[in-house]
C-alpha cells in the first residue's frame, strides 16, 4: 500500500556504478506528511537510492517531486526545487566555520533563510559560527548538516542516517529535531536505529538487493516481529551495531 | 651582499611570475579536478595581447606612461576572455570525460603557441615597454631592475585579491567549498558550473598578466614561453599543494629563489633540476604538498 498523493514517487530507479548494477529498479513513495522511513539491510541500497533520486550518481527510472518528472534534471537544480539534504557522511566542508558551512546553503532569491530556527534547535551553532567544521565534535556537525536542510522554505529534507555513530544522548536530540521538522516538512529518513524508525516513522519502504520488498504504513511492519525480522534481519533495537562517538 | 641581495629580487621576481601563473592553476585543478595543460598558453596569449597592442597596433596603446597600462589592462583582458572560451567551448563539454579532456587541453596548449609563430614567427620580439620600467633601482648597494619589484608587487596585489575574493565573497565560499567536496556543493542547491566558469577566468586574468608583466622580466615574448614556464608553475602547484593559493605564494617564492641562487651558485641549468629535486624529497616526506588546503 502506498501513500496517497506521494510528495515524492520514484518508479523503477535503477543505479549503474562501474558498470555493475546497484540498484535494479526501486519503486518508492514518500508521504505528503511525516516521516518516511527507508530501511534495509547493509548494502541494500538505500543511500544508493538517495544519491540516484537526487541526481549525485547516474540513474534511469523515474524520481517524481509533487507531480514534475525531474530525472533529467541536474543535481542542483532538483534541489532549489525545495529539497533538504542531509547526507550520509554529514557532507561537512571541514575547512569552513560553522557560520560558512550554513551560508552556502543559503538560496538567494527564495526567501530569507530560517536562522532563527536552526539556532533555536541548535543552540551551539550560534555559539561556535566561527569555528571551523572540521574541528567540531560529530554530533556537532551532525547539526550543522540538518541545519542546513532547515535553512530554507524546503518542501521534503532528505536524511541519510542522520544518527550513525552518535552518543545515545545527541542521537534522542536529532530525533526530537527531525520530529519537529516532519510537523512542517515530510522528511525521507534513511535510519538503521529502529527505536528512532519506531518513533518517527508514519510510513516506511524496506529495500532488498537493490529492490524494493515492501512499502506501507510504519505500524504494518514494525509491529509485526517475524516481518521485521524478515525483512531486516533483526527484531527490537538496531538494525546494525553502533560505534558512539565520544560525542559532546 | 649585492649579489645576494640582486639573486635574491630576481629571483622573488621569477618567484612572482610563477606565482601569477600557478594561482589559477592550482585553483582550477584543486576545484575541477582539470588538469589545465593550456594554461601556459594563456599567458602567451597575455603577453602577446599586450606586445601588440604596446606596438602600437591599439588606439591609445603604446610603450609608455598610460598607453602602457592600456596595452597591459588589453592584454589581460584579451587572456581572460580566452580562458573563458576555453572552459565554454573545451572542457565543458568534456566534463565527464577527464581523459579527454587531458588530452584537448594539450592540443590547445601545443596550437597556441603554433599560431602565434604561423601569425608573427618563430622568432623572440622585443617587448615594448616603459623607459622607467627599464632601469634599476639601488638597494643594499645593488642595482635592482625596476621590472622584478613590477612583477613582484602584482603578484603581492594578485595574492591580496584572490584572498579576498576566496574569504569574503560568496562566490569565493563557493570555490572554496567545491575544492572540498564539489558534489556536496551541488546538493545545496548551487550550480557548480558559474563557479569553474569564474575560477578559469580568474586563473587565465593572472596567467595573462603574469605574461604581460614576464614580457618586462625578460625583455621579449617568443611563443614557447608560456609552455616552459607552465613546467615550474606545475611544480609550484604540487609543492604548494593542490588548491591552495597561499601554498603556491609560498611556493613560488622557494622555487624562484632556489632556482636562481642554485643557476647562479653551482652551473647555469642546474637550478631547473635543482627545483625538480626539491620537489621529489618533498613529495616523499610530504605528500599533499606544503600546505594541502586551500588559501
Amino acid at each position: 500500500m502506498t501513500p496517497p498523493h506521494a510528495l515524492l514517487a520514484v518508479r523503477d530507479l535503477r543505479v549503474l556504478i562501474g558498470g555493475r548494477h546497484i540498484l535494479h529498479g526501486v519503486d518508492l513513495d514518500v508521504a505528503p506528511h511525516g516521516v518516511t522511513a527507508l530501511l534495509g539491510r547493509n548494502g541494500a541500497g538505500k543511500t544508493t537510492t538517495v544519491r540516484g533520486v537526487l541526481g549525485l550518481v547516474p540513474r534511469a527510472g523515474s524520481v517524481r517531486l509533487d507531480g514534475e518528472e525531474t530525472v533529467a534534471l541536474p543535481t542542483h537544480a532538483l534541489v532549489r526545487r525545495g529539497i533538504g539534504y542531509a547526507p550520509e557522511d554529514r557532507g561537512i566542508f571541514a575547512g569552513l566555520t560553522v557560520a560558512e558551512n550554513l551560508r552556502l546553503a543559503e538560496r538567494p532569491g527564495a526567501g530569507t533563510p530560517s536562522y532563527a530556527l536552526v539556532h533555536e534547535l541548535f543552540p551551539e551553532l550560534k555559539q561556535r559560527a566561527r569555528q571551523v567544521a572540521g574541528t567540531l565534535s560529530g554530533g556537532q556537525q551532525q547539526m550543522v548538516a540538518i541545519g542546513r536542510t532547515l535553512l530554507n522554505s524546503n518542501r521534503l529534507i532528505i536524511a541519510d542516517e542522520p544518527t550513525k555513530g552518535l552518543a545515545p544522548r545527541v542521537v534522542t536530540e536529532v530525533a526530537q529535531v527531525l520530529e519537529r521538522a516532519a510537523e512542517a516538512v515530510p522528511v525521507l529518513l534513511v535510519e538503521q536505529n529502529l527505536a528512532v524508525v519506531r518513533r518517527l516513522a508514519t510510513h516506511c519502504v524496506v529495500l532488498a538487493d537493490g529492490r524494493t520488498a515492501h512499502q506501507g504504513p510504519a505500524g504494518g511492519l514494525l509491529d509485526d516481529a517475524e516481518a521485521t525480522r524478515g525483512l531486516l534481519g533483526v527484531g527490537q533495537g538496531p538494525l546494525a551495531p553502533h560505534t558512539a562517538e565520544a560525542d559532546s | 651582499m649585492s649579489t645576494i641581495v640582486l639573486l635574491t629580487m630576481t629571483g622573488l621576481g621569477l618567484g612572482a611570475l610563477y606565482f601569477l601563473i600557478a594561482s589559477g592553476l592550482s585553483l582550477i585543478f584543486g576545484l575541477m579536478d582539470v588538469l589545465n595543460f593550456a594554461h601556459g598558453a594563456l599567458l602567451s596569449i597575455g603577453a602577446y595581447g599586450t606586445w601588440w597592442a604596446a606596438s602600437g597596433n591599439l588606439p591609445g596603446a603604446g610603450p609608455g606612461g598610460g598607453g602602457f597600462v592600456l596595452a597591459v589592462l588589453f592584454g589581460t583582458a584579451v587572456g581572460t576572455l580566452a580562458a573563458v572560451v576555453l572552459e565554454l567551448a573545451v572542457v565543458r563539454p568534456l566534463y565527464t570525460r577527464p581523459r579527454e579532456q587531458v588530452l584537448a587541453t594539450v592540443g590547445v596548449g601545443l596550437a597556441v603557441p603554433a599560431l602565434l609563430s604561423g601569425v608573427w614567427g618563430s622568432d623572440a620580439r622585443t617587448f615594448p615597454g616603459p623607459e622607467a620600467l627599464s632601469g634599476t633601482f639601488g638597494l643594499l648597494g645593488a642595482d635592482v631592475p625596476v621590472n622584478r619589484l613590477v612583477l613582484i608587487v602584482a603578484a603581492a596585489v594578485v595574492l591580496l585579491a584572490l584572498r579576498l575574493f576566496l574569504g569574503r565573497t560568496r562566490h569565493g565560499l563557493v570555490v572554496r567549498a567545491g575544492v572540498e567536496d564539489r558534489a556536496m556543493v551541488t546538493a545545496l542547491g548551487i550550480d557548480v558550473r558559474t563557479a569553474f566558469t569564474l575560477v578559469f577566468a580568474i586563473g587565465g586574468c593572472a596567467a595573462a598578466l603574469g605574461g604581460a608583466l614576464g614580457g618586462l622580466y625578460f625583455g621579449s615574448v617568443d611563443p614557447r614561453q608560456g609552455t616552459s614556464l607552465l613546467i615550474f608553475a606545475f611544480v609550484v602547484v604540487v609543492t604548494g599543494g593542490m588548491g591552495s593559493v597561499t601554498g603556491a605564494a609560498v611556493a613560488a617564492v622557494v622555487i624562484g629563489l632556489v632556482q636562481q641562487f642554485a643557476n647562479y651558485y653551482t652551473a647555469a641549468g642546474l637550478g631547473d633540476l635543482a627545483v625538480v629535486v626539491l620537489l621529489a624529497v618533498l613529495l616523499l616526506v610530504r605528500p599533499r604538498g606544503l600546505t594541502g588546503r586551500l588559501a
